[in-house]
């Protein structure tokens, strides 16, 4: 269900994006056979209106951050394969488990119904800054502000439910380092949904007061719009919504990460048949991201006027932080070493997860020195580095996932050649897409422009880029038919296979009805001396 | 399919899920009024013209509050062991499945009714506050002090209405599991009361806050 | 390296500052990529399945991935502690004296960039929101006697080359960003936050001032000009523009 409609949300934001990139390549120009569909409020005679614009590109990331990875990665990998791989019945609160789904279901149909609503969705970027969200017109942000309060109450109940059953549901035998790496990256992933998403509810709560009930805790004094004094009591703070936004979404930069990690530990030490490089390392790492992800997040904000000593603090911060995301690349591409590789259509997304969240984490170096900020801050570059997380990142160990596990859900595998289509078109579609933005980023043309900087004399030399990056994201799309295709059609008639398909070790690919109970370490790959080259976890000492 | 650990304990935690859950939601909790009161934090601090508050709001009608809802979880924490005696005694009789007579429950109709009364009389001073606030053209958005007071007591305030409702149901239909299985009854109000008391708690920090300081 | 990244030029004192530290992060990233790269692949040829049938349950022994890990941290911390944050430090901590800079004020609105110059006396006017009006964006109000000789421009940055120039910023309405690519200039305008930023222009030319932070529907056109001229063109501007303020 989370697998399925969170699916269904990552299709729509991503096709949000594709008549943003129509823009960006052909500004002005009418949006061939869709345009005239949008309205005319919207795009009269199929070219976007600015208005338009903001809307797509804030309802672009809301809805593939909060309604489509982390629903996908948390809610549906989370779900299924947590339990199963700490061998418990089911999760801990199955009723809370189906309440946090409605209340995900339900914040969703809020975010997409306000595109309906006069004015429009809310199009002041996901990050929502105040004033300007504040005072923007029209019920769509007041709608976005109850979206996500209701999807930060999905996530809370999520989040209870995750700990809870990871801790005490665990199978016996499955000690805390017996745990796969998976299991570690949900348990960490919950404890950051529910610490840091509380401060988003609590920003929602008081912007939904400054522009219902009149208050202004974000308002300061002396404020005149359109050439006309506000009339509110003013005394507020601009930069409060800031610090409160981005107190939740540091942390949440990791809630997308993790899981992906997770998804990818699994299944490199499964398909180089070899335990993981540095296991325990790797927990630590996991433990340290968690913690430090909640004192990184100024970092978004060092052009807001911050010293030198405030500065250097979340400059250390930052640069500390990458310390431990670097181990944990480092034993994921070092766990290569020694292996028997198998390139399966899951094993294909999961290394290419390495080099494309290489490149985006080592891009959020300049940006996280306040200094090369500088010239650097909300431009394209920005935008590169962080969709270099998410999408050939995040997203690839998504697929990954989806093609590992499809066999445990359904009992039958998915077609391989579809798959590799699907592979070899992805990657280099993503990488035309994102790898021009740090050139445009470093010529300094910036992010969110309707006419994608066209007017801008720096952005002259680097602005023909558009047009490939935006027919790789058309095709990318096309290539994204392969996925779907094969996803329908193997349900009904993937090959059929028994229930451990990919010979693995963790418990979910345990033969239906045995007692679950875990002997040994979750990766016991090409143990010397055992008749097979996976021994698992489940299976009784002899 | 039977989740395991929802009424026994799981013996190398020391936890049932559901003590071990709620402790999980008031973390988040605690995280969202810690928002707020940093919040405010900034904004006393950045502004001058700060009103002062004791003069603003009602400080005997707030301790008069603080006093109803201390007793409440008091009277709560008394609901909960007027229980316990009867659990333990079923237990060193010895007796397996649901007990052949059925086990007291006046002292906890008592003490949770009491409790539900005295969160209805918290609520009834609130409104009280707010009508007075109301009529002398106070606002929320009169002033960032008087918007931070609205929200946070409202808040807290549907925090307590929160309570009552689960209180209620403990009282009234959820009462059947009293005699189906008293032990998960039992673990029942136990975790509503410990959400009970964080809410006296947060309680406890808005008011000096929001009046006193 | 600098030439391969294609930054716009390099026309203030602390841009080749910023760019130098630009250029050894980027070799930083070249470096690791490279090194993770050539590994990685190396390693998916070697160890593929028909190569290695047969996976060591071992894996790699020995410790040099914790002296690389170690190097990654050095170099980072060498980067901040030598080069990034003594950088910052004399953005934000070195003002240079209003005496010896040209000071402007500068008021971002929904979508232009009012530009203030104290003029003669060296002193701001007075402003107010009861005088904000079509013809007067800024709510300068010309009663005041430091403000006579204010001049006042929509859009247009006038500065002289080689003297330290101090720009006070502020918002009438949303949060803006007042960039200066070829400067290396950049900084959140916030409401109800002034602040300064400061830098000194070492070649002439004109250019655009640029918004950098989503402020509304017109921000792709909140675009503003910026010239840097020679002492004396800048004089020769400024006294046309006081002529101009002596015909009504």
């Amino acid at each position: 269900m989370y697998a399925v409609t969170s699916l269904l949300f990552l299709l729509v934001g991503f096709l949000l994006i594709l008549v943003i990139r129509w823009q960006l390549a052909y500004p002005g120009e009418p949006l061939p056979f869709l345009g005239e569909l949008f309205g005319v409020a919207n795009a009269p005679g199929g070219i976007i209106l600015p208005e338009f614009y903001n809307q797509l590109g804030a309802m672009h990331g809301t809805i593939m951050v909060f309604l489509g990875v982390v629903p996908l990665a948390v809610g549906a990998f989370g779900n299924y394969i947590v339990p199963l791989q700490i061998g418990a019945p089911d999760m801990a609160f199955p009723r809370l488990n189906l309440a946090s789904y409605w209340f995900y279901l339900a914040g969703g149909i809020v975010m997409l119904v306000s595109f309906f609503v006069p004015g429009g969705a809310a199009n002041n970027g996901w990050t929502s800054y105040a004033p300007l969200s504040d005072l923007a017109p029209g019920m769509g942000q007041t709608l976005w502000l109850g979206g996500m309060g209701l999807l930060i109450f999905s996530s809370l109940l999520g989040a209870v439910n995750f700990i809870t059953t990871i801790i005490q549901l665990r199978a016996p035998g499955l000690t805390w380092f017996r745990l796969p790496f998976f299991v570690w990256s949900q348990f960490i992933t919950s404890f950051l949904l529910l610490l840091a998403f509380p401060a988003l509810q609590a920003a929602a709560i008081l912007q939904a007061m400054d522009r219902l009930a009149g208050t202004s805790f974000f308002l300061p004094s002396g404020l005149a719009v359109a050439g006309q004094a506000l009339n509110v009591a003013g005394a507020g703070n601009a930069l409060l919504w800031q610090h409160l936004f981005w107190f939740l979404a540091h942390p949440e930069v990791y809630v997308l990460i993790l899981p992906a990690m997770g998804i990818v530990a699994e299944i490199i030490a499964n398909n180089t048949r070899k335990p993981l490089w540095g296991y325990r390392l790797m927990v630590y790492s996991v433990f340290v991201l968690g913690f430090l992800s909640f004192i990184v997040w100024a970092h978004h904000m060092f052009l807001t006027g911050m010293g030198t000593t405030i500065s250097a603090f979340f400059q250390a911060t930052t640069m500390i932080i990458s310390i431990p995301s670097v181990v944990i690349l480092s034993s994921l591409i070092l766990s290569l070493y020694g292996g028997s590789i198998r390139f399966t259509s899951p094993m294909l997304f999961a290394l290419a997860f390495l080099p494309m969240f290489g490149i985006g984490g080592l891009t959020g170096l300049p940006l996280g020195l306040a200094t090369t900020d500088i010239p650097l801050h909300d431009t394209n570059y920005v935008v590169g580095h962080f969709h270099y997380l998410v999408a050939p990142g995040t997203i690839f160990a998504l697929f990954a996932g989806i093609y590992y596990w499809f066999p445990r859900v359904t009992g039958r595998m998915m077609n391989d050649t579809l798959a590799r289509i699907h592979f070899v078109g992805s990657l280099i579609c993503m990488n035309v897409i994102f790898m021009p933005m740090f050139i445009q980023g470093l010529a300094g043309v910036n992010r969110r422009l309707w006419d994608g900087g066209a007017s801008y004399e720096h952005a002259q030399g680097v602005l023909a880029l558009n047009i490939p990056m935006s027919h790789a994201a058309f095709t990318l799309g096309f290539f994204q038919l392969f996925f779907i295709v094969n996803l329908f059609v193997s349900v009904k008639r993937g090959r059929k296979v028994d229930a451990n398909p990919w010979q693995a070790t963790t418990l979910e690919w345990s033969p239906a009805g045995a007692p679950l109970r875990a002997y040994r370490d979750p990766y016991e790959y090409s143990v010397p001396g055992a008749l097979t080259d996976f021994t698992p976890q489940g299976e009784a000492k002899p | 399919m039977i989740v395991p650990y929802t009424t026994d304990v799981r013996p190398d935690t020391g936890l049932t899920n559901p003590k071990l859950g709620i402790w999980l939601f008031l973390a988040s909790e605690v995280m969202l009024f810690g928002s707020l009161f940093s919040a405010y934090a900034l904004l006393r601090s950045g502004d001058p013209a700060w009103p002062d508050q004791s003069t603003v709001v009602n400080v005997p009608l707030a301790t008069l509050n603080t006093i109803v809802l201390i007793s409440s979880s008091v009277t709560m924490v008394l609901a909960w062991a007027s229980l316990t005696p009867a659990l333990a005694s079923r237990v060193t009789t010895g007796k397996a499945g649901a007990p052949a007579t059925p086990l007291p429950l006046g002292r906890y109709r008592l003490f949770m009714g009491l409790t539900l009364l005295l969160g209805a009389v918290f609520l009834c001073i609130k409104a009280v506050e707010y009508s007075d606030k109301f009529s002398h053209g106070l606002l929320p958005s009169t002033n960032n002090f008087l918007g931070l007071y609205f929200t946070m007591t409202g808040l807290h305030a549907l925090h307590v209405i929160g309570g009552m409702i689960v209180n209620a149901y403990l009282l009234g239909p959820g009462l059947k599991m009293w005699s189906s299985a008293p032990q998960r009854f039992a673990n029942r109000v136990e975790v509503a009361g410990i959400y009970w008391h964080f809410v006296d708690v947060v309680w406890i920090f808005l008011f000096p806050v929001l009046y006193l300081l | 390296m600098l030439e391969w990244l294609g930054m716009p030029v390099a026309a203030s004192a602390h841009a080749g500052q910023v760019d130098f530290i630009m250029v050894l992060v980027h070799w930083l990233m070249l470096v690791l990529f490279v090194g993770w790269s050539a590994f990685f692949f190396y390693v998916l040829v070697r160890f593929r399945r028909r190569a290695n049938p047969v996976a060591t349950h071992a894996g790699l022994q020995g410790s040099w991935s914790t002296w690389v890990e170690g190097g990654v941290l050095v170099a980072e911390v060498a980067l901040l502690a030598f080069f990034s944050i003594p950088a910052w430090s004399a953005r934000v901590d070195a003002f240079p004296a209003e005496t010896q800079s040209t000071v402007v004020r500068v008021v971002a609105e929904q979508y232009a960039w009012n530009v203030h110059y104290p003029g003669a006396d060296g002193r701001f006017g007075r402003t107010t929101l009861q005088l904000l009006g079509p013809d007067n964006p800024l709510g300068l109000d010309r009663a005041d006697p430091t403000a006579k000789d204010d001049i006042t421009t929509i859009n247009q940055l006038y500065l002289p080359v080689d003297k330290p120039v101090i720009v006070h910023l502020s918002s009438k309405d949303m949060i803006h960003s007042f960039a200066l690519p070829q400067m290396r200039v950049k900084q959140d305008v916030i409401p109800g936050i002034p602040q300064p930023v400061w830098f000194t222009p070492r070649q002439t030319g004109q250019w655009e001032i640029a918004c950098s932070q989503l402020c509304g529907l017109g921000h792709y056109r909140m675009r503003g000009f910026y010239t840097i001229q020679t002492q004396a063109e800048y004089d020769a501007w400024l006294a046309e523009e006081t002529a101009l303020l002596a015909t009504p």
